[in-house]
């Protein structure tokens, strides 16, 4: 057997890590404390919404600043299901994937109308559309919103730290589900078309590729999962809410910059933004509003100096990728990727 | 005093070429090119597709990538100099494909000619004399003009700056014959006041007929270069095609 | 009835002048340098924010104020093109995206930390209050009527200026084809920001007829924005005119949605933009 390249080390003992911070999330309520617990939750939820928005821009060239619509849908499909028509807690969950998913399609199919920056802001006005008629629908607490009822909230443990651990699992849950199910569908024909796309455009339309089939499949995948994220901040924040549930600046502003830092068209890029955000909000959160502030500034120093993120910036001395989505063409031989 | 009562050979150069090598990313379009221009001559550049022909020229006003080499034009160095510099020193480039600006009127596509360019005897008067059709045409929008049309407006817009160096790329691509033939009827006539013209061609015979010198173009390196009395149009062939 | 209704119009066509307002510059900066500016909102508002300071410092009134500050409004602007967005012309959207966001937010929370949350309004004056009789069906107030002829005649000088001016037609070139203006020796970096200092100067002027008529606070940027955006959209792009049709509709909508209750009156404005692209994408008077 040959020996490694210190690159193909190094990528080793990074996979190795993240293996190992893997199976010490699983083991977390043993592990960590409930304040440690929340903090995780927050972690998977916002890096479950990092790898949807990084999927469509960085893959389907849609560049979305409405994503927060479907995390707000699924706050209060939740709410609807479960408290309106007294549907089973564990079921409503599902019942609001399921909505966020419908709802999504009209969605698309306005937005889809529009081209490029129209798009984009175009996502904006449909996400405030949403919200709107949120705030206006009867029985859900109009424009201040309402608190989760009791019964609902003990539905998911009787104690808080019991309810701490189911909730702190179900982020878990979402968030290697929606990393195997991105993963699963970069690998697949689909993800092949899609990393054509983020290479270049044109050439994968040209190369016989469905742009607009798999634009459509792209938009509709990420939305049950926003939806699901929607659930779990309700579950976190007990509440609903027009402001709230449907955040620009939470689910999509604080999401792009995360994507854009970590490295943008890679799976890699949300983990590391993710981190970086948590890293820099947690030595922040005394300067008030220099925080956003100081986000902003670096997000634009990263987009005009590296494009491709933090993840880039390893990418340029090293090009192994630690997780693998590249396609081999024959047998494997070793594990460098042709990509550059 | 007339330029061309001095003969090519021993007046100095108004343009002056070594060893340029044009690059974009990691292609090399030319090779070590020589060349030179004197004031009051036409030089005629021949050469294939791909040959290397529109670097050349781009290079000369400063929009390629790369490029190194000397390139002295009335004792000034270009390379050292931005495009609007060049231009205001007297070296005007009719882009390949025309490259009017499509929305603006024939006028304005020609007075953003005369407001880049220095003050000198051709003037509007002067234009339209040698391109009488641009006069009955100028307030129409460029668009609608056809295609030997609006060769004249790029021509006339780069005259508009005095040029003492006319610089032309394929100025005769997609037009029909008898346009071509008014073209290079005007063209001796700008030669005659006094400016230096470049033509770039992949159709010899024109450009052949009014040139006073000529280089060949092959895969970035002259392959060829002389009077055309002076060489055989077999010869001229062979090295336009690589034989 | 019929009279509520034709004053609901009349109103909302006047509203539009606003609008048209706050939209000419974005027209502006999405027709020549081809990108959407999410800061544009943001930007009327830290005008406003300034026109309040320095009226306040100098004891000025406000219109005065605006004034003197176009100057250097142009200069603020010329600038802005010239270190920051140049670098993301001709990009692709993300980059104009991410960027203009992040200036957007930098100036939402700078204003914040300087100002306070608190909203302010400037005082216009009598102007404010006075009133013109219709016909004697309608009342209108001066001052919106006053808003909406400064819009019509900001876009009839810029029409004029774009379209007569020498350096009008050189911004146009630009527009039509950087690349060959380049070659032929224009400079699209200095034309580029050139065209974004008149958009300061036209923030300006909506800066100071928003703060006059109504409250601002730090945060609302972004409805600006999404109101000068739907406004350009439907309108048309590259249609100077079309903005102020657009402007004018979306006043309308809103005013119409305002009878119900203040959620209506944004939902109104949204659904009809909404309504417009999807029939017609490219906008109601769009040049292509």
């Amino acid at each position: 057997m040959r020996s490694m390249s210190p690159a193909e080390i190094l990528a080793l003992v990074l996979r190795a890590a993240l293996m190992l911070a893997a199976m010490a999330c699983v083991a977390g309520p043993w592990l960590f404390s409930l304040n440690d617990l929340s903090l995780l939750t927050e972690f998977f939820t916002l890096l479950t919404l990092a790898l949807m928005w990084n999927l469509l821009a960085g893959y389907a060239d849609i560049i979305s600043v409405g994503q927060h619509a479907f995390v707000g849908i699924g706050a209060y499909a939740f709410y609807g299901l479960t408290v309106l028509a007294k549907v089973d807690p564990w079921m409503a969950i599902a019942g609001a994937m399921a909505i966020t998913f419908l709802l999504a399609i009209p969605a698309m199919a306005v937005i889809f109308r529009l081209r490029m920056a129209y798009l984009a802001v175009g996502t904006w006005v449909v996400a405030e559309v949403f919200l709107l008629v949120a705030g206006k629908l009867p029985g859900f607490g109009g424009g201040s919103g309402v608190s989760l009822p009791i019964p609902i909230v003990k539905a998911f443990g009787g104690s808080l730290s019991g309810r701490t651990q189911t909730i702190y699992f179900m982020s878990l849950v979402l968030a290697v589900a929606a990393f195997l199910a991105t993963w699963a569908l970069l690998r697949s024909r689909i993800g092949l078309g899609l990393t054509a796309m983020r290479d270049n455009e044109e050439a994968a339309g040209s190369a016989g590729v469905n742009l607009r089939r798999v634009r459509i499949l792209s938009f509709l995948w990420t939305a049950p999962f926003l939806g699901l994220a929607g659930v779990l901040v309700t579950l976190q924040k007990l509440r609903i809410a027009p402001a709230a549930s449907f955040s620009i600046m939470d689910w999509t502003i604080f999401i792009i910059f995360i994507v854009v830092i970590g490295g943008i068209g890679s799976l890699e890029g949300p983990i590391i933004g993710t981190i970086v955000f948590f890293l820099l909000r947690e030595n922040l959160s005394g300067y008030g509003a220099w925080y956003p502030i100081i986000l902003g500034a670096v997000s634009i120093a990263v987009i005009l100096t590296e494009p491709r993120g933090l993840w880039g910036l390893w990418r340029r001395f090293n090009t192994l990728e630690v997780i693998p989505v590249s396609h081999r063409i024959g047998a494997p031989v070793d594990d460098k990727t042709i990509e550059p | 005093m007339s330029a061309r009562s001095v003969s090519a050979e021993t007046a100095a150069p108004l343009l002056s070429v070594e060893k340029l090598s044009v690059y974009y990313d990691q292609f090399r379009a030319t090779h070590d090119i020589d060349l030179c221009v004197s004031a009051g001559e036409i030089v005629s550049i021949i050469g294939a597709n791909g040959a290397g022909k529109s670097s050349f020229l781009k290079a000369l006003v400063r929009q390629v990538d790369r490029s190194s080499g000397v390139l002295r034009f009335a004792g000034m160095d270009l390379a050292a100099m931005s495009t609007p510099q060049i231009v205001a020193a007297g070296v005007a480039l009719v882009p390949e494909g025309r490259r009017l600006f499509p929305s603006l009127t024939v006028f304005e596509n020609l007075r953003i000619g005369w407001e880049l360019g220095r003050r000198g005897p051709i003037d509007y008067k002067k234009v339209y004399e040698w391109f009488p059709v641009l006069s009955e045409r100028a307030d129409q929008p460029a668009r609608v003009l056809s295609g030997g049309q609006q060769q004249m407006v790029a021509l006339g817009r780069a005259l508009l700056t005095n040029p003492r160096l006319l610089l032309c790329d394929e100025i005769s691509l997609g037009l029909a014959p008898v346009v071509i033939g008014q073209l290079y009827e005007i063209i001796p006539k700008i030669r005659d006041s006094g400016i230096g013209i470049v033509v770039v061609e992949q159709d010899i015979g024109r450009s052949l007929a009014v040139a006073d010198r000529f280089y060949c173009f092959l895969e970035g390196r002259v392959s060829l270069s002389g009077r055309p009395g002076d060489v055989d149009r077999d010869v001229i062939m062979q090295h336009y095609f690589g034989l | 009835m019929l009279v509520t209704i034709l004053n609901l119009v009349v109103q909302g066509v006047l509203t539009g002048g606003l609008y048209a307002l706050f939209a000419i510059g974005l027209s502006i900066s999405f027709g020549v340098m081809r990108f959407i500016n999410i800061a544009h909102g943001d930007l009327i508002v830290l005008a406003s924010f300034l026109l309040m300071t320095f009226a306040n410092a100098f004891g000025l009134n406000p219109f005065v104020a605006a004034v003197m500050m176009l100057p250097a409004a142009f200069i603020f602007g010329y600038g802005l093109q010239r270190v920051l967005l140049q670098r993301i012309v001709g990009k692709n959207v993300l980059p104009v995206i991410l960027v203009t966001f992040g200036l957007a937010i930098i100036i939402q929370n700078g204003l914040l930390e300087i100002y306070g949350p608190d909203t302010r309004k400037l005082s216009g004056g009598a102007i404010e209050v006075a009133s013109i009789n219709l016909g004697g069906l309608i009342d209108i107030g001066v001052y919106p009527l006053a808003i909406f002829l400064t819009a019509v005649a900001t876009l009839a000088f810029l029409d004029f200026f774009f379209h007569r001016s020498a350096i009008g037609a050189r911004i146009r070139a630009v527009t039509d084809d950087p690349q060959a203006a380049a070659l032929i020796g224009l400079s699209p970096a200095r034309i580029y920001s050139f065209a974004m200092g008149i958009v300061m100067v036209t923030i300006v002027i909506a800066a100071c007829c928003m703060s006059v008529w109504s409250n601002f606070d730090p945060a609302i940027g972004p409805s600006r924005l999404l109101t000068a955006f739907e406004a350009v959209a439907m309108g048309g792009l590259g249609s100077l005119w079309g903005t102020l049709a657009g402007g004018i509709m979306l006043g309308v909508a809103q005013n119409f949605g305002a009878q119900f209750d203040a959620a209506w009156q944004t939902l109104a404005q949204h659904l009809l933009f909404l309504v417009v692209l999807a029939l017609r994408p490219q906008g109601l008077f769009s040049k292509g």
